[in-house]
């Protein structure tokens, strides 16, 4: 009943109730009818006196107290029984009361009649650990011994409750999962078959072994649909549904990205992987919508990172687009089919666009709801489209190679956008459409006179909407002025340049433009000396270079170098001739192309090249915003390269970049964390960003949490700076945790990695440690755990380990039943979670109370952990080796997991040259050498020899650790005779003349055994000369 | 012309003394330079002509060689503009004033000189008449089309919608001035009357 209560046992956020889930219901039910009915069953050890009473707020009164053996007093009450001091075994004085043996509580229960419930709700409230109160803090002596064992009973009873629940909490539940598997299989026009994979149904709904249970799976199914290839294996999991490759593999899950989103339900992500389905589920308009689960519409909250400020224009259109879009959709469309108009074939399109038509009908058809009552509808595909959207913008930033496709991954994903896009194209033609495409024709023959009259005409539509901009192109216009920007008329070029400057916010616009081979004119056309035409072709470039292939091509044609001599102007000083300033447009719209540009990790070199950083750095004195935020945008992009890094701290940018962070521009501010951020890997910015009086404003920063792109800049900012001890004490001071701690809930998850990340290297400094707890970031954090994110499970695990080795923190996590979700972690695909879990699970086990006991409660644990010594990553291999060390410590737990192999695997591990796998490896066969023959067995694995080697090592880690397992090992003659064969003898006297006294002693008690063998052998061998003497060793 | 030059040396310093302080953008110096040169045009041409001043050929022939104009019309219209006193001849001072302006002048001063050039009825309107005559070359006849002019028409409705702010069908100067404010594009949105950004920035030579 200890290990129940304080693991199973479901307590309040705030850790000091109960919870009223169902868990805790039968968990308590079953503790009140085995003390209701204790006094019948074990009468003798009812009477046994606690070591300490339970004392708790009772709702009982002395009128209660009926039965003959409590004598009432007014409002108190007394038990006739005493124990040997005098004392009542029961007393009541309103509201507390005291009981000092089961046969009182036995009794009590049964007076209480319909509050007993109440009852051992309130006394296990306060009493969270009955065990040590009834057995007191030493173990219990014999006479208590069949108290000890019938309690032990009941604990194991509680905690096969404990574990059946897993499944109530989840999103989806078994239940749910049943009913639209039922409604899948009647639909069998639409699915080939739907089957699960085992057959066989648990007590609490799910069909997956129980292994699987314990991280919320609930089954898994095969499904065959019509039309995707071959069969979709698919796991459903209290947090979704997901498609698996491998349905029988031990726990691998999919590690594609494509593969591995996680749905709300299985008609979700049906609809995502089958158009067929999709179609067909629309079409039926039938109720799976109506599935329990499916209520639940998932929030998404996404940060785009990428694109900020400079697109602002464009979020803005769309949103304005919309209720045209809508309107034009409305009439009619809705039963027409949606063929392209004629009016829109004839105009000569290319086949290209033929394509996207074809695209954009299939989409639309897909999309479309025909039917009525599309409500419920509206909100699947909301929901079913969102979360990939939701994914797509979590992938984390990828290490860009040399090659051209490899620029960094902040680059959006135009190309996809395309058939989206054009399905929004309205069949019935605006009259712009008409006019616009007059124009155009005048355009192609018209002087620079007239030339100019029609730009400027052209210029008075609403070149922000997207109707007028494809019609532009559409009607080859884009042709016509990338043309004009050929002539050397400047006012046809500025006026062609206008137009593509507010048109090329379309994506479409900068695909078509940069295939016409627009990107080469305007790059050309920098050179000029009319500053107005550069400041635009640099606008327009910044516009365009939104995707990869057009930043290749500025790059290829000369572009970046041109743009890095836009940026040559004065630095802002207190007042600017017209001249001047005209200068400084021209560095601004030349930086806010290098920002567009610098998304590419060449481009990010060639700007390097060209000269960019100083002036870039002379930039960033100035004082306009519109001027510092391409400027610091392009600073931050570059920053995820080292020689970007090294010259942001040498050209003395920091001081600029925290002087702007107290700026009143968000965006600004956001960019200058985000350069922090990727900057702050290196001690001594970090250094800088202190001494500049950076952490104050960073600290301040926090409380704009309703700006999430900031935020996650921010805390990227303050998790990178708290690497540093000195950064920590300074946070400290500016109680930056507590803040912290408070946005450890209900942010996207780029905020949480950078929050969670930052908490872990506070954690740095023990007295943090107490910080995190008293301002509730345990709970939190434990709850992460339960997370799928890997950045942010590497930094979740980071930090609970951190919090684990704080002893007043263990019982908060274990009783949160981190331990286990740490452990669960261990089978995450992604081995820096493995080994991040695994180094966690270290101090957890340390500082954990019955440690032993708890790690044998995890079922398959300890094989688990075993297995994972096939890793191929040396990282896991050396936290796994060091979990390894701490688990054997617990003798019973060391017999397992030798019983599960573990030294011929350890054994199979030390050939490595790794310090630090080393270092562990040695301490996890010094650990495991305790038991059985293992010590026999490491040498028979060949064990020995490498780890002699392992002395040569130049790190004294390294050294102690091997001699404590060298000395374990000498127990057994047979190593001993190896470790001599390998010269360890004059290695280890080197080590005894250390300083560190674990490290002499380990090596001068192994140089001890191996001579007490060479004396024995000595005395065997002149055994008949010496036994006279009768001395035997 | 030795005989003449050295004789007028004198008098051009005294009379660029003067023009200089009459005029916005030129200095002393390049006043004298343009004297200078506006002598040298003059004695090009036959003796009778030269005491009115420079003629329509010859100021023509400026702006074609030197700025590269080439619309006849518009070489018309800003002679006209050039020529205050409409005496058919530009004077010396009409010369300095009319290129202060030309070369230098300010959006404003710009703005005046593109509208007196475009208002080719003096009337201080421009008309789609006027519009008409100014844009007839600018657009690439369609032969196949009915009326050929009709581009061209439409070009002009265009452009006085765009101008017409106070909607009486011609444009103002009000009109104008407030059109090229907007949108500096349109300030020579009739015809090429002033020289071109390029030589602008180069075109100090013409005052050395």
């Amino acid at each position: 009943m200890g290990l129940t209560i304080s693991r199973a046992v479901q307590w309040s956020s705030d850790g000091d109730q109960l919870e009223n889930s169902p868990l805790n219901n039968d968990i308590l039910t079953e503790i009140l009818l085995f003390t209701e009915g204790f006094e019948d069953r074990h009468p003798q050890e009812a009477s046994i006196p606690f070591c300490e009473p339970l004392q708790w707020n009772t709702s009982l009164e002395a009128a209660d107290f009926t039965s003959d053996i409590y004598n009432t007093r007014g409002e108190s009450a007394v038990s006739l029984e005493c124990d040997d001091k005098g004392r009542p075994l029961l007393q009541l004085s309103p509201p507390a009361i005291t009981v000092h043996s089961f046969y009182h509580l036995s009794n009590l229960l049964k007076l209480s009649k319909d509050k007993k419930m109440k009852e051992v709700w309130a006394c296990l409230e306060v009493n969270r650990e009955p065990i040590k109160k009834i057995f007191g803090p030493i173990s219990p002596t014999i006479h208590k011994g069949k108290l000890f064992s019938i309690l032990h009973q009941l604990d194991e009873k509680l905690l096969s409750i404990a574990v059946r629940p897993i499944t109530r909490e989840g999103r989806l539940s078994p239940a749910a999962v049943n009913t639209e598997v039922d409604l899948l299989k009647r639909e069998n026009r639409v699915l080939k078959s739907v089957h699960y994979t085992s057959d066989y149904v648990f007590s609490n709904g799910c069909r997956s072994p129980p292994w699987r249970q314990m991280e919320g799976e609930i089954c898994s199914l095969i499904i065959e649909t019509c039309d995707t290839e071959p069969t979709l294996f698919i796991t459903c999991n209290t947090s979704g549904v997901f498609l698996n490759e491998r349905i029988n593999g031990e726990g691998v899950e999919n590690s594609s990205m494509t593969k591995s989103e996680v749905y709300k339900d299985i008609v979700t992500l049906l609809k995502n992987q089958s158009p067929h389905f999709a179609a067909a589920a629309d079409e039926q308009d039938f109720a799976i919508q109506d599935v329990p689960s499916a209520k639940k519409i998932l929030h998404v909250e996404t940060v785009d990172v990428e694109e900020t400020g400079q697109t602002l224009k464009s979020y803005d259109h769309e949103e304005k687009n919309v209720p045209e879009k809508l309107a034009w959709n409305k009439p009619g469309s809705r039963n027409k089919k949606l063929e392209p108009s004629l009016k829109w074939k004839n105009l000569g399109l290319t086949s290209f666009y033929d394509e996207e038509e074809e695209k954009a009908r299939r989409s639309r058809e897909s999309k479309k709801s025909p039917g009525p009552a599309s409500e419920n509808k509206k909100k699947a595909n909301f929901s079913g489209s969102s979360l990939p959207g939701c994914q797509s913008s979590q992938k984390t930033k990828s290490p860009g190679g040399a090659d051209d496709f490899s620029e960094s991954s902040s680059e959006d994903e135009e190309d996809e956008e395309k058939p989206e896009r054009r399905a929004e194209i309205p069949t019935d033609l605006p009259s712009e459409y008409w006019q616009i495409q007059k124009l155009v024709k005048y355009l192609k023959g018209a002087n620079q006179t007239a030339t100019v009259i029609v730009l400027c005409t052209l210029r008075d539509f609403n070149l922000v909407q997207e109707t007028c901009q494809l019609a532009i192109r559409d009607v080859g216009g884009l042709e016509v002025l990338i043309n004009l920007l050929d002539t050397d008329d400047i006012r046809c070029n500025i006026g062609s340049l206008k137009i593509l400057r507010e048109i090329s916010c379309n994506s479409l616009i900068r695909q078509t433009i940069a295939d016409l081979g627009g990107l080469q004119t305007m790059v050309s056309i920098l050179d000029t000396p009319v500053k107005e035409l550069k400041c635009l072709a640099a606008e327009t470039i910044a516009n365009v270079a939104k995707f990869r292939r057009a930043r290749r091509t500025v790059r290829q044609y000369g572009g970046i170098k041109r743009l890095v001599e836009l940026l040559d102007c004065l630095p802002d000083s207190v007042s600017l001739s017209a001249e001047q300033e005209r200068d400084a447009d021209v560095a601004r719209c030349g930086a806010l192309a290098l920002w567009s540009c610098s998304k590419s990790t060449r481009n990010k070199e060639s700007i390097r090249q060209a000269g960019g950083i100083p002036l870039l750095a002379r930039l960033l004195k100035s004082s306009q915003k519109n001027m510092l935020i391409p400027v610091v945008g392009t600073l931050q992009e570059c920053a995820s390269e080292k020689s970007y890094r090294i010259a942001i701290q040498t050209e003395g940018m920091i001081e600029d970049l925290v002087k702007n962070l107290s700026c009143d521009n968000q965006e600004l501010q956001m960019h200058c964390a985000s350069a922090i951020f990727k900057c702050a890997e290196d001690k001594h910015t970090r250094d800088l960003v202190r001494q500049y009086d950076g952490l104050k404003p960073l600290v301040m920063l926090l409380n704009k949490a309703e700006n999430k792109q900031l935020l996650a800049a921010t805390t990227g900012a303050i998790w990178k700076c708290s690497i540093s001890l000195e950064n920590v004490a300074k946070f400290q001071e500016y109680r930056a945790l507590e803040i912290l701690v408070g946005l450890l809930k209900d942010q996207p998850e780029e905020v949480l990695v950078n929050v969670v990340g930052a908490l872990g290297e506070c954690a740095q400094i023990s007295e943090n440690l107490a910080t995190i707890r008293k301002s509730g970031g345990i709970q939190p954090l434990v709850k992460l755990l339960s997370g799928t994110n890997q950045a942010l499970l590497v930094n979740v695990t980071k930090a609970v380990g951190a919090c684990a080795t704080d002893p007043e923190n263990m019982p908060i996590i274990d009783r949160l039943d981190g331990v286990r979700l740490l452990w669960s972690l261990l089978k995450n695909p992604s081995p820096d979670v493995q080994a991040s879990a695994a180094w966690a699970i270290c101090p957890c086990i340390e500082n954990a109370k019955d440690a032993g006991e708890m790690v044998r409660s995890f079922v398959g644990g300890l094989e688990l952990i075993v297995n994972l010594l096939k890793s191929q990553n040396k990282d896991v291999l050396a936290s796994v080796c060091a979990a390894i060390a701490k688990i054997a410590k617990d003798v019973e737990n060391l017999a397992v997991i030798s019983d599960h192999g573990v030294v011929p695997m350890l054994a199979n591990l030390t050939n490595t040259v790794d310090d630090k796998l080393r270092r562990y490896l040695a301490e996890a066969i010094a650990c495991c050498c305790m038991w059985g023959s293992n010590c026999v067995s490491f040498g028979e694995a060949g064990a020995v020899a490498p780890l002699v080697h392992y002395l040569h090592s130049k790190d004294p880690l390294v050294h102690q650790a091997t001699a404590r397992a060298l000395f374990e090992l000498s127990k057994d003659p047979n190593n001993c005779i190896t470790m001599h064969e390998n010269g360890v003898v004059k290695l280890l006297l080197i080590m005894i003349g250390s300083t560190d006294a674990i490290l002499q002693e380990a090596a001068a008690s192994c140089v001890a055994n191996i001579r007490c063998l060479a004396l024995a052998n000595d005395k065997a061998k002149n055994g008949i000369l010496t036994r006279r003497s009768g001395s035997v060793e | 012309m030795q005989k003449m030059s050295a004789m007028n040396r004198k008098l051009i310093q005294n009379l660029a003394e003067t023009l200089c302080k009459q005029v916005k953008h030129f200095d002393k110096r390049e006043t004298e330079c343009l004297i200078r040169l506006f002598s040298g045009l003059l004695g090009e041409q036959a003796e009778r002509r030269a005491a009115h001043g420079l003629d329509r050929v010859r100021f023509r022939n400026i702006l074609h060689n030197t700025f590269g104009m080439t619309d006849d019309m518009m070489m018309d219209s800003v002679f006209r503009a050039f020529d205050k006193d409409n005496d058919t001849y530009i004077s010396v001072k009409e010369w300095v004033e009319g290129l202060s302006v030309f070369l230098r002048g300010a959006l404003d001063e710009k703005i005046k000189f593109c509208f007196d050039v475009y208002n080719l009825h003096g009337d201080g309107y421009i008309s789609r008449e006027e519009m008409l005559q100014m844009l007839k070359d600018s657009l690439i006849r369609q032969p196949t089309e009915e009326d050929p002019d009709e581009g061209i028409k439409d070009i002009v409705e265009i452009a006085l919608k765009k101008m017409d702010h106070d909607h009486d069908g011609k444009v103002s100067y009000s009109d104008f001035e407030k059109t090229v404010k907007d949108e500096n594009l349109l300030l020579e949105a009739f015809g090429n009357c002033l020289p071109d950004a390029k030589v602008e920035i180069t075109s100090n030579y013409f005052c050395m």
